[in-house]
């Protein structure tokens, strides 16, 4: 049955009927039409959904969207926007990271939960903060620059 | 803190805007444009490769396609270096079958070398147009004329000018072009006009960073997977729980309380359609199908490659058969051979395959990943029963493309849905399926011999691959019996025959090099049915083939460097081998290194491929952990030739990204099976190489050859990624691994 859940989205309350064991990734996507986090797996394996849930980074697609309900939720987009980027996201530019980009909320949002926790991380912190995470391209070495290049703009 | 513009053309909706109506130099205006009045799109007319917008932009209809690796960017390059004009003036529109001529979509690495061609005579061709259009306004002769930034000014009298916009903005090119007649990679179109030569390049050369990266970066840029059309439903297709069994009896009652659940049957074919997406996945999971009795249809894993040593040939090729091998061998002092092994392995791409499809009775709309999307839209049209010009296909970006994966099968099966619900359908698989059931890269084994005389020279060589056919499923989704939905509706297979040889240039004195293909492993739909995958067969045949070259080397007591160099013939070879060399400090000796000690061994390899036109020599220098087994690709040295560099930077990270995707081939890589289906369905049965395990450095040397057209680059650097590897481990460890991917499993046991 439907429940009515309400949380924040990219600084939004917003307010839904929905089962509550639908996945928040689905909820995201499909009620709230935001399309930026997405289906990679549904098993918690890849990253391509991950979201902020106040703060904390989150595979949205095994995250019943009942426990999402009272919190705040930022995506890829709420995280900042051209004319405000996150310095990760203005890392990733200068960079020239994404090949098909479609892996990128995981490790854009890994890693920003990971300099605000540790704004100086050494390589090896880097790559074991943002290790499990799936990018088929192989843009790894540029995915690590950016992270190096952010950390060091902090 | 910088700030990042969007650029207009990752936010491009549709190209049918742009252009307003239609003149000539010298011609007539026929028409306005917005749809019903666009010129016919054929390759043999100037406006179907370009048009100037009112405001002078410029827009190019490219009939390929770019994965990532930023092809569109150099298409804009070439186009944008011949009319003179800022590159950020020039629009590219791809995939879209409205606007773009089936130029063969992404094929082959062939985007720029062989895509580039059209796009490049065309500019030229305008430039003269525009040139000779602006002789007339303004009662100069042409030769008088330069053209800056899309601006047409009398030379020494700047003030008298005329710029594109003022010249034909926003009226098509109604002029010809001369048309090859061929459809796909072969396409050529040429004007009157010649291209400029390299030595006047101003934008080609410069590294321009690409188009669709900041709306990426921000989340704003839409794939496949976010297109929503109103009326659509959500689809999930079944797949049989054992390769090759039917369904006897589908229970809809298992699904019933799923609010608005239906469910879509046809022989094999069983998808569910419903208003949610979650409940969508949830009904295709908790569909009951009773399932024919079907004997597995597998080996046993383990004998995978006795399978493939005793199948019967299905077809065989000799390409190459120089000197007289058989007398070599006779008279040899010595004889190497070693046998190498490569498993199946999945595009695994980041997300499961996506197509919407809106089919209606007159006609319909496909929105596809695919790399190939004038094909997909070719197969959807046929899988309906409809004109391909029925058919509008339009390509959005997928979740990953490196050859014939999944995209082509959710076409067809979003299409087949949609027809029978009358609704638009979208289709997305589930994990599983994107690692189960795409086509996968074949299994193979690679057979060598060498023949050596008494002084150690290489008198004879044989390689000999045998294997599953790299078009089993063909290259394209043109035909839906190459699709699952195909197959499962009783369409007969249609497997085609095709694997390869080595591609390099050792003069041997005698040499043969051939291949064998053997039978799918199943006659009908099947999760191991295999197709194009990254180099399609370039990574196993050159791991073997350039492992192999190690082997000999060893043999002889030679160094690998200078074993190739005294063999290498082509200049282009020599040269990237001796770039890649000079860059590594390599130190001439034989491997393996003769200090093996310590927990930790260290050594280095070199392997090289030839491409398409383009060559790459590789060093790798790996670290093994002797208590693990565990191999970490710390640096890889990358000399690469693909000829007239357009991009550099965007050739760089093109190169980073194979190499990384060749490791984890090499090291990670392989798909698991029992009797009766795949077993490796997810991430952690098919890992791909974790960041933690990135190397340390990939250092690429680009040589570039103004004098020689572009080769591509999307796939070159791959193919030799494994064999550095192995070649590598042998190098630090004695040991040589001849089966992929190099595990610790494989890797442990034999350091001892």
């Amino acid at each position: 049955m439907a429940e009515r859940i309400v949380f924040e989205l990219n600084g939004e309350t917003r307010t839904i009927e929905v089962a509550p064991d639908t996945p928040l990734l689905y909820v995201v996507r499909n009620e709230l039409g935001l399309n930026n986090p997405r289906f990679g797996c549904g098993l918690a394996q890849c990253g391509a959904c991950t979201v902020h849930v106040d703060g904390a980074p989150t595979r949205s697609c095994s995250l019943p969207v009942s426990a999402a309900a009272g919190t705040k939720v930022t995506t890829l987009a709420g995280l900042g926007t051209p004319e405000h980027p996150h310095p990760l996201q203005a890392a990733f530019i200068v960079e020239q990271v994404p090949q098909c980009g479609y892996c990128l909320n995981g490790w854009i949002m890994t890693a920003a939960a990971l300099l605000r926790d540790t704004p100086h991380p050494s390589e090896q912190q880097i790559r074991d903060g943002l290790s499990g995470l799936k990018c088929r391209c192989g843009t790894h070495m540029a995915i690590l620059r950016a992270v190096r290049r952010a950390a060091q703009a902090a | 803190m910088a700030q990042f513009a969007i650029d207009r053309r990752s936010l491009f909706k549709g190209a049918g805007a742009l252009v307003v109506s239609i003149g000539l130099p010298g011609g007539v205006a026929t028409a306005e444009i917005g749809g019903a009045m666009k010129p016919p799109l054929s390759p043999d007319r100037l406006d179907s490769w370009l048009a100037v917008k009112a405001d002078g932009d410029v827009v190019a209809y490219f009939g390929k396609m770019d994965m990532g690796q930023g092809v569109d960017v150099a298409i804009a390059q070439i186009v944008a270096e011949e009319l003179d004009v800022p590159v950020e003036r020039v629009n590219v529109v791809m995939g879209d079958t409205a606007w773009t001529v089936n130029q063969g979509g992404a094929s082959g690495s062939t985007g720029i070398q062989k895509g580039g061609i059209p796009l490049r005579n065309a500019a030229a061709e305008a430039r003269r147009v525009l040139a000779e259009l602006a002789s007339q306004r303004l009662g100069v002769p042409a030769d008088r004329l330069e053209v800056t930034d899309g601006v047409v000014a009398v030379i020494g009298d700047p003030a008298r000018k005329l710029s594109y916009g003022e010249l034909i903005g926003g009226r098509y090119f109604d002029l010809p072009m001369t048309w090859n007649g061929k459809i796909g990679n072969d396409l050529v179109a040429e004007g009157q006009a010649k291209p400029k030569p390299p030595n006047a390049h101003k934008i080609v050369g410069q590294s321009t960073p690409r188009f669709d990266v900041p709306a990426k970066v921000f989340g704003k840029l839409d794939y496949v997977t976010d297109i929503k059309v109103p009326g659509m439903l959500h689809g999930r297709m079944i797949r049989p729980p054992v390769a090759g069994a039917l369904p006897l009896a589908v229970d809809d009652g298992s699904v019933r309380d799923i609010a608005g659940v239906q469910v879509i049957r046809d022989k094999g074919f069983i998808g569910i359609v419903a208003e949610r997406e979650w409940d969508a996945v949830q009904a295709a999971e908790r569909l009951r199908v009773t399932w024919s009795e079907t004997a597995p249809p597998f080996p046993e894993m383990a004998a995978l490659y006795d399978h493939i040593r005793q199948a019967p040939v299905v077809k065989r090729e000799v390409p190459v058969a120089t000197g007289e091998i058989d007398p070599a061998f006779t008279s040899a002092a010595r004889i190497v051979e070693a046998e190498y092994e490569w498993p199946f392995q999945s595009h695994a791409s980041m997300g499961p395959a996506c197509a919407v499809v809106d089919a209606r009775a007159d006609g319909a709309t496909l929105w596809t990943g695919s790399q190939k999307p004038h094909f997909a839209r070719d197969g959807v049209a046929h899988a309906l029963g409809l004109p391909q010009d029925k058919v509008h296909g339009i390509w959005v970006p997928g979740p990953g493309s490196y050859g014939r994966n999944d995209a082509g099968d959710a076409g067809i099966d979003a299409a087949l849905l949609s027809k029978a619900v009358g609704r638009p359908v979208r289709v997305q698989g589930m994990r599983y399926e994107g690692h189960g059931w795409d086509p996968k890269g074949p299994a193979s084994i690679h057979r060598a011999r060498a023949a050596l005389d008494k002084d150690g020279a290489v008198i004879g060589y044989v390689f000999e691959s045998k294997g599953f056919s790299r078009i089993d499923i063909d290259t394209n989704e043109s035909d839906p019996s190459h699709s699952l939905a195909g197959q499962l509706m009783g369409l007969p297979l249609k497997s085609l025959q095709g694997f390869g040889v080595p591609a390099e240039s050792y003069g041997f004195a005698s040499k043969r090099l051939a291949w064998e293909t053997i039978a799918p492993l199943l006659d009908r739909a099947s999760p191991l049915r295999t197709a194009h995958l990254r180099d399609p067969v370039g990574p196993q045949i050159q791991f073997a083939s350039e492992s192999f070259v190690d082997e000999i080397a060893a043999a002889i007591g030679a160094d690998p460097v200078v074993f190739r160099l005294r063999y290498l013939k082509a200049p282009r070879d020599i040269a990237v081998v001796k770039a890649a060399a000079e860059r590594a400090h390599w130190d001439p000796r034989p491997s393996p290194r003769p200090d093996r000690n310590g927990d930790i061994l260290s050594g280095r390899g070199i392997a090289y491929a030839q491409r398409s036109g383009a060559v790459v020599a590789i060093v790798a220098e790996v670290e093994i952990d002797r208590r693990t087994g565990k191999v970490w690709a710390r640096k890889f040295i990358v000399a690469h030739d693909c000829g007239l560099i357009i991009n550099p930077d965007g050739l760089r990270r093109c190169i980073e990204g194979n190499v990384v995707q060749g490791t984890s081939r090499a090291l990670a890589e392989e798909v698991a099976f029992d009797r009766a289906k795949v077993t490796s369905t997810d991430w952690t049965s098919y890992p791909i190489l974790d960041i933690t395990d990135a190397p340390e450095a990939v250092d690429i040397v680009l040589i570039n050859r103004p004098e020689l057209p572009p080769a591509g680059a999307g796939e070159s650097s791959i193919r030799p990624v494994a064999a550095a590897l192995a070649n590598a481990v042998f190098d630090a460890s004695g040991v040589r691994l001849r089966r992929a991917p190099l595990t610790p499993e494989r890797l442990k046991p034999a350091l001892a």
